[in-house]
């Protein structure tokens, strides 16, 4: 199984669920983050005292996912979640070592 | 407040302390127009200050913020009634020092239903002594409120509070006397200060100054970022004290008359103009008109209008408003950035720097025509004077015996985490 973490551009949400439902996963995880790569922020001024904030507002949200799934499930955040400009975000792919339904107890495959 | 030139129908003498009148003499319609002006004050600074300040601290300091104006208006309440209301508006005994004690714990103002009487001050012989009493003590408690602006999210509570108790005893009670009373050493000067550009304004912001000076600045200033945490609350404070502030000037007519219309007229007029000219300026020379800069402006605007507002008419008042803006602009940025000094919310370079531009040019613009006085800028710098001088030097020295004996600020630790978890064991998520 793998845990797909994928950083988006707040607004690209939306775009990005739809898709994911349609490859079939059935839940998702959803943080409000803050970071910067490429993508530059912006100045603040309160009167007269400048701040340069650096963070960018992003979106996380994490995806447990059977082996099979993954690359389908990648494709679906690129295509909804590109624009095209820098910031368009970063997709992370780690290994699962468990996954557990907690109200039945269920592993693995039938937990995701 | 009038200067002294009460008018007074029957042929005695013009009363110079309270007294004993029949319901008769009183006048409803400025009763009326008077019970609404306290409501109208105290507004101005729970919520209208509380929120104004409240905005522009980090979250983590809100509650204390607030706390702070609260607690003032509480505390400034129950020294009025003691002592205070006494001390600045009673006669006593030298025109240098402050009032009697004929008003101690408000004894003597009274309401008799049988006998049909009531005391009037002679400040306001048309109104109850009682709604004369409460209209002051609205401006004694937003004088000290306004000091909270400089030293904001450091303070500790405990000293607060002692430092507010003894500076209004011995600072705004002293001055409130000075100027507004007609025995007052500066009344007698022919010191014109219609709502208290002097008394409430240099004043506080004059103690903010001292107040920032001896805390020090906040850790972390001015490197780490501090941005106001909710610029909403913000703009809500300073439409209320817009708002608010037509009991404080028109108010100041003690009548409901064309005097309080003038007053009004001004206020609003200043304010416009002082808010577009810190807005512009801000355009002009930061690149974007902000938020905090246009009710930031109001408030200078407001500020610098208070002491002229019963002597001015409008075309004066845009002078006074634009040049209130645009010079409290560079006073918070600028002058402030250039001297280094942590005045967090800007009481100094807001309402001292304002107060004195207001003081300043009632001199100049005072009319003879609507307000039956002269102005004279040389008698106005024995007012602005005075304050900034006895106001700084009892302040810091108040401050520095606070400090050397139980400390004003809070730990590091404390400023760190965040007032309203260390003081008052409370957030706001």
């Amino acid at each position: 199984m793998k845990l797909i973490t994928a950083i988006l551009k707040p607004f690209k949400l939306d775009d990005v669920r739809a898709a994911l439902s349609e490859t079939g996963v059935q839940g998702v995880t959803v943080t409000e983050v803050r970071g910067f790569g490429r993508q530059r922020g912006h100045t603040e001024i309160y009167r007269g005292a400048e701040y340069v904030v650096e963070f960018v507002p992003k979106t996380k949200i994490e995806i447990a996912v059977e082996d099979s799934l993954a690359d389908q499930v990648i494709e679906a955040i690129i295509k909804s979640a590109q624009t095209g400009k820098v910031g368009d975000g970063k997709i992370f792919v780690v290994d699962l070592a468990q996954v557990v339904r907690i109200r039945t107890g269920e592993r693995d495959a039938s937990a995701i | 407040m009038l200067p002294f030139s009460a008018v007074w129908a029957d042929d005695a003498p013009a009363p110079t302390e309270p007294m004993l009148v029949g319901f008769d003499k009183i006048n409803s319609g400025d009763t009326a127009w008077m019970l609404t002006s306290v409501a109208l004050v105290l507004l101005m600074t729970i919520p209208g200050l509380a929120l104004f300040y409240g905005g522009m601290v980090r979250k983590k300091n809100v509650l204390a913020t607030l706390m702070q104006s609260f607690a003032i208006a509480c505390i400034i309440t129950i020294l009025w009634w003691l002592i205070g209301y006494s001390w600045a508006f009673t006669q006593g005994s030298s025109p240098y020092l402050v009032g009697g004690a004929t008003r101690f714990l408000l004894g003597g103002m009274s309401y008799q239903h049988d006998a049909m009487r009531l005391t009037v001050s002679h400040l306001g012989v048309t109104i109850p002594e009682t709604v004369y009493c409460m209209f002051q003590l609205t401006f004694a408690i937003i004088t000290p409120a306004l000091i909270a602006g400089s030293f904001a999210e450091r303070m500790k509570f405990s000293s607060m509070l002692i430092f507010i108790s003894v500076w209004f005893l011995i600072v705004y009670c002293p001055i409130a006397h000075w100027v507004w009373e007609p025995s007052g050493w500066l009344a007698i000067k022919g010191v014109l200060d219609f709502a208290g550009g002097t008394v409430v304004h240099i004043n506080a912001g004059i103690a903010g100054l001292a107040s920032c000076l001896v805390l020090g600045k906040r850790v972390g200033y001015p490197k780490e970022s501090m941005p106001p945490h909710n610029l909403t609350l913000t703009l809500i404070g300073a439409s209320l004290l817009w708002v608010g502030w037509f009991g404080f000037n028109a108010g100041s007519a003690v009548a409901a008359d064309g005097r309080a219309g003038m007053a009004m007229a001004v206020t609003q007029i200043a304010t416009a103009a002082a808010a577009l000219g810190w807005m512009f300026s801000e355009w002009i020379f930061k690149g974007k008109p902000s938020v905090l800069g246009i009710a930031s402006g109001a408030v200078a605007g407001l500020v610098a209008i208070t002491p002229a507002s019963g002597f001015v008419g409008p075309t004066p008042a845009v002078a006074i408003g634009a040049v209130a803006g645009v010079v409290c602009f560079l006073a918070a940025t600028s002058l402030k950035t250039a001297l280094g000094y942590d005045d967090s919310l800007d009481a100094f370079g807001v309402h001292c720097i304002g107060g004195i531009v207001g003081a300043l040019l009632t001199g100049v613009f005072a009319s003879k025509e609507i307000s039956g006085s002269e102005g004279s800028v040389l008698t106005q710098l024995w007012g602005v004077g005075t304050t900034l001088v006895y106001g700084f030097s009892v302040s810091f020295i108040i401050l520095k015996v606070i400090d050397v004996t139980i400390g004003l600020r809070v730990t590091e630790e404390q400023e760190r985490e965040g007032l309203d978890i260390s003081l008052h064991g409370e957030r706001v998520e």
